[in-house]
C-alpha cells in the first residue's frame, strides 16, 4: 500500500489534469447536493462521496464504460456521473424531478443509467451484491468479455448474502470485482466495533478469490492497480476482491448532523490531510504540470458548472400524479386504487 | 389429441421447450440437476442439457444452499436480459430470499422508471404436502400476492402448469409460479402445439352453476370440483370459479359469476387471517354488495403452524366437506 509518491508518474499532462477535473467536479456536485437537501429541494436519505472521489474516478477509468457492468449501494452519485449520466439527470433525481434518472422515482438513493452500464442505485446494505454477480454471470454465460466492478461499503460486507455470493462467485468463475469502499464506517459505527477482523480484504481467501488492499486516496495508483485487476479479471474469468482504503469526510448521509457522535475533529483533521485531491494538486504542481492561477480556474468554472446544473434541474417539474402507476409492471398498469 | 401427462411433467416439458427454443432460459436452484429436483420436476434436464460430469453447467445450474445469493445472481441475470427460473425446493425456503424477490427483483423496474426489466421465474411447490411440518408447509402466495412488481400464478390443471409456465418464462416481470406439492400427480391433456400458451392474468369458469360461486386457486379449485359434486347431492348447483391468477386478479371473471350466482364462497389454502382469500371476498364486497344474497364465506388453512400428525395436518388443510360446510352456513 503506497501512502507516498513513491512512485514514478507517466500519466500526462492533460491525463492527469482530467483526474483532477473529475474528483474536482464530483465533490462540488456532491456539496451542491447538500445544499439543495438543507434548503429543502431534496429530502429522504441522501448520501455523498466527499473525501472518496478517487476511488471512484480510479475504477471507472479502468474499465470500458458503456459495456462492463457497474453497480452500488446508495452512495452512487460519483459513479453515475463518471459513467456518463448527464448530471441534470443525477441532480434532477436527488431532487424528485421529472427530468431525473428515474423520472423522480428512485432518488438519491437509486440512480440508474443502464445504457451507461449503471445498474443502480440500491439502498438494502449488501443487497446488490448479488445482482452485480449475476449481471457478471450473465456475460459470463454469453460469453462475452464484459466485467462487472461490484462497489459495497464496509459494512456490507459483513452481509451474509455478500458471503454467499463470493462462494458462488469463485465456484462458477464470475468475473466479477467486488469493491470495498472501505471508508472505516458504518454510517455511525466504525470499523473496529463491526469488523472481527479489521483487515476486510482477507474474506475473499476462504473463497479462493484473488484478495488485496490498496489505497483509494491516490487516484494515479488508484487507477494503475484498479486497471491491471480488471484486465486480469477479463482475461482469467475470476473474481477478485478489493479493499480500498478511503475516508468520508461528510456524515453518512444528509441526516447525520452530529459526527462528533463517533468521531473527533481531530481525527477528521488528520484524515483531511489524506485529501486525494489535494494530494493530485500536490503532485501536478511539483511536475509543473499546474499552478494555483491554473487551479483556481478550473475550481471557479466547476462550481459555475455545477451551479447551471442546479438551476436546470430546478426547472424540471416534480413527476404528474397519474405516473404513480407507471413501470410497476412492463406491460400492464395494476388497477387503479387496489 | 394431445398428450396425457401429469402436472409435473407438464411443468417438465414446458420447461424443456422453452430452454431448447430460447438459449437465454436458464434454471438453477437447489439439487436440480444431477438429483433432478427434489419434486422431480427437472428430470432428466441433466443429459440433455448438459453431462452429469459438468463441475457446473450454466443452463441446469445446481447451486449452494444459499437461497438469498443465488436468488440474487438470478436477478442480476435478469437485469441483464438472460431468462431465469428460479426453483425453490419449497416455498418456505423462498423466505430466505425475500428480501432479493421484495427489495430487489420487485422493484428495480419502478425504481428505474422503466429502465430495466426482471423477466424470471421463481417457481416451487407451496402449501403442505404430507407430513412436512411446520417449516416446510407454508403456502407462500397471499404474501407474494400482496408486492407490487410481482405477478402471482398458481394453475389448478396440467393443461394450465403447461401453458402458464411458458408464459412465465416469455413474461418480462417477475413472477410467483406456485405449484402446490398435491397436484403434482395430477393427471390431464396438453396439446402437442409448442406454441400453446395460457395468459397470465386471465381467471376461468370451470365448471358452471347458478346457485352459488366457489372461488378458489391451485389445489383448492380442484377441492372446490369436488365440493360441487358433493354439493350437486344436496340440490346445489355450484359455479367453479379457477382464479389461475392472483396478481394481476381477473376480477371480472370473478364478479361475473358473483353477479350470476349472487352467492360466493372463496377458499383458500394459506392461513385464513390475512390470507389472499380474504382479499377477493374484501373486493366482491366493495363492487358486488348489491349482488349478494348472503354474506361471503370464507374457506382457509386454520391458522396454526402446520403439525406433524396426519390426522392434526388434515385439520388444518381445508377440504371439500369444509367448503359444503361453508356453502351450508351462508345459506
Ligand atoms: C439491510 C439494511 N440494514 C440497515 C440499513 C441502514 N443503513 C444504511 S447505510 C448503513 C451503513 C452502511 O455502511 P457501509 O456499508 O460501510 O457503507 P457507507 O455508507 O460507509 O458507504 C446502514 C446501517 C440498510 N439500508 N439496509
Ligand atoms: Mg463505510
Amino acid at each position: 500500500m503506497a501512502n507516498k509518491a513513491d512512485y514514478k508518474i507517466t500519466e500526462s499532462a492533460a491525463e492527469l489534469e482530467e483526474h483532477l477535473r473529475d474528483m474536482l467536479f464530483i465533490r462540488h456536485f456532491e456539496e451542491k447536493c447538500n445544499r439543495v437537501y438543507r434548503e429543502g429541494k431534496a429530502g429522504g436519505y441522501m448520501h455523498v462521496y466527499i473525501g472518496m472521489e478517487a476511488l471512484a474516478v480510479g475504477w471507472m477509468k479502468a474499465i470500458r464504460k458503456g459495456y462492463d457492468y457497474v453497480i452500488t449501494a446508495y452512495r452512487d452519485h460519483a459513479h453515475a456521473l463518471l459513467l456518463g449520466t448527464p448530471p441534470v439527470a443525477v441532480l434532477g433525481e436527488v431532487m424528485g424531478r421529472s427530468c431525473g434518472t428515474a423520472g423522480g422515482k428512485g432518488g438519491s438513493m437509486h440512480i440508474y443509467d443502464p445504457k451507461n452500464g449503471f445498474y443502480g442505485g440500491w439502498g438494502i446494505v449488501g443487497g446488490h451484491v448479488p445482482l452485480g454477480a449475476g449481471l457478471a454471470f450473465a456475460a459470463r454465460y454469453r460469453g462475452e468479455d464484459r466485467v462487472c466492478l461490484n462497489f459495497m461499503g464496509d459494512g456490507a460486507s459483513n452481509q451474509g448474502v455478500v458471503f454467499e455470493t463470493l462462494n458462488m462467485a469463485s465456484l462458477w468463475d464470475i468475473p466479477c470485482v467486488f469493491i470495498i469502499e472501505n471508508n472505516e464506517f458504518a454510517m455511525g459505527t466504525r470499523l473496529e466495533y463491526h469488523a472481527s477482523d479489521k483487515e476486510l480484504w482477507k474474506r475473499g481467501l476462504p473463497f479462493d478469490i484473488r484478495s488485496e488492499r490498496i489505497d483509494g486516496m491516490d487516484v494515479i495508483q488508484m487507477k494503475r492497480q484498479a486497471t491491471e485487476i480488471v484486465e486480469w479479471c477479463r482475461k482469467e474469468q475470476r473474481p477478485a476482491w478489493i479493499e480500498v482504503m478511503t475516508y468520508r469526510y461528510s456524515g453518512h448521509g444528509a441526516a447525520d448532523n452530529d459526527r462528533q457522535l463517533y468521531r473527533t475533529k481531530e481525527e477528521e483533521d488528520l484524515a483531511w490531510t489524506r485529501d486525494p485531491i489535494a494530494r493530485l494538486k500536490k503532485q501536478m504542481m511539483e511536475l509543473g504540470y499546474l499552478t494555483e492561477e491554473k487551479y483556481d480556474a478550473m475550481d471557479e468554472e466547476l462550481i459555475e458548472e455545477v451551479e447551471k446544473i442546479y438551476i436546470e434541474a430546478d426547472a424540471s417539474p416534480h413527476p404528474e400524479p397519474d405516473e404513480v402507476y407507471d413501470n410497476i409492471y412492463s406491460d400492464m398498469k395494476p388497477e387503479m386504487g387496489h | 389429441m394431445g398428450i396425457e401427462t401429469t402436472y409435473r411433467d407438464a411443468l417438465n416439458q414446458s420447461i424443456e421447450e422453452e430452454m431448447l427454443k430460447n438459449p437465454e432460459v436458464f434454471i438453477m436452484g437447489e439439487d436440480i440437476g444431477r438429483y433432478q429436483g427434489t419434486f422431480k420436476v427437472t428430470r432428466g434436464f441433466v443429459e440433455k442439457f448438459g453431462s452429469r460430469q459438468d463441475q457446473y453447467n450454466y443452463r441446469i445450474l445446481d447451486t449452494p444452499i444459499t437461497e438469498c445469493g443465488f436468488t440474487g445472481i438470478g436477478i442480476g441475470a435478469a437485469m441483464a436480459g438472460l431468462r431465469p427460473i428460479v426453483e425453490f425446493m419449497t416455498m418456505s425456503f423462498s423466505i430466505l430470499a425475500l428480501d432479493q424477490i421484495i427489495n430487489h427483483a420487485a422493484k428495480v423496474h419502478y425504481m428505474t422508471n422503466g429502465e430495466v426489466k426482471c423477466p424470471i421465474v421463481f417457481r416451487g411447490p407451496g402449501g403442505a404436502a404430507k407430513q412436512l411440518s411446520a417449516q416446510h408447509s407454508h403456502s407462500m402466495d397471499g404474501w407474494y400476492a400482496h408486492v407490487p412488481g410481482l405477478k402471482v400464478v398458481a394453475p389448478a390443471t396440467t393443461l394450465d402448469a403447461y401453458g402458464m409456465m411458458k408464459s412465465a418464462i416469455a413474461d418480462d416481470n417477475p413472477v410467483i409460479f406456485y405449484e402446490n406439492p398435491g397436484l403434482y400427480t395430477l393427471k390431464g391433456v396438453i396439446p402437442e402445439d409448442q406454441n400453446f400458451t395460457v395468459p397470465i392474468g386471465k381467471s376461468q369458469i370451470l365448471k358452471e352453476g347458478k346457485d352459488i360461486s366457489l372461488i378458489g386457486y391451485s389445489r383448492m379449485t380442484q377441492v372446490n370440483l369436488a365440493a360441487a359434486e358433493l354439493l350437486a347431492k344436496d340440490g346445489i348447483d355450484a359455479e367453479v370459479v379457477d382464479v389461475r391468477t392472483l396478481l394481476p386478479l381477473d376480477t371480472e371473471t370473478i364478479y361475473n359469476s358473483v353477479r350470476k350466482t349472487h352467492r360466493a364462497v372463496v377458499t383458500y389454502e394459506d392461513w385464513r387471517s390475512g390470507g389472499f382469500g380474504a382479499e377477493i371476498a374484501a373486493r366482491i364486497q366493495e363492487d358486488c354488495f348489491n349482488d349478494l344474497d348472503a354474506p361471503i364465506g370464507r374457506v382457509g388453512g386454520l391458522n396454526v403452524p402446520m403439525p406433524y400428525a396426519r390426522n392434526l395436518e388434515l385439520l388444518c388443510i381445508p377440504s371439500e366437506e369444509d367448503v359444503v360446510k361453508a356453502v351450508h352456513k351462508i345459506g
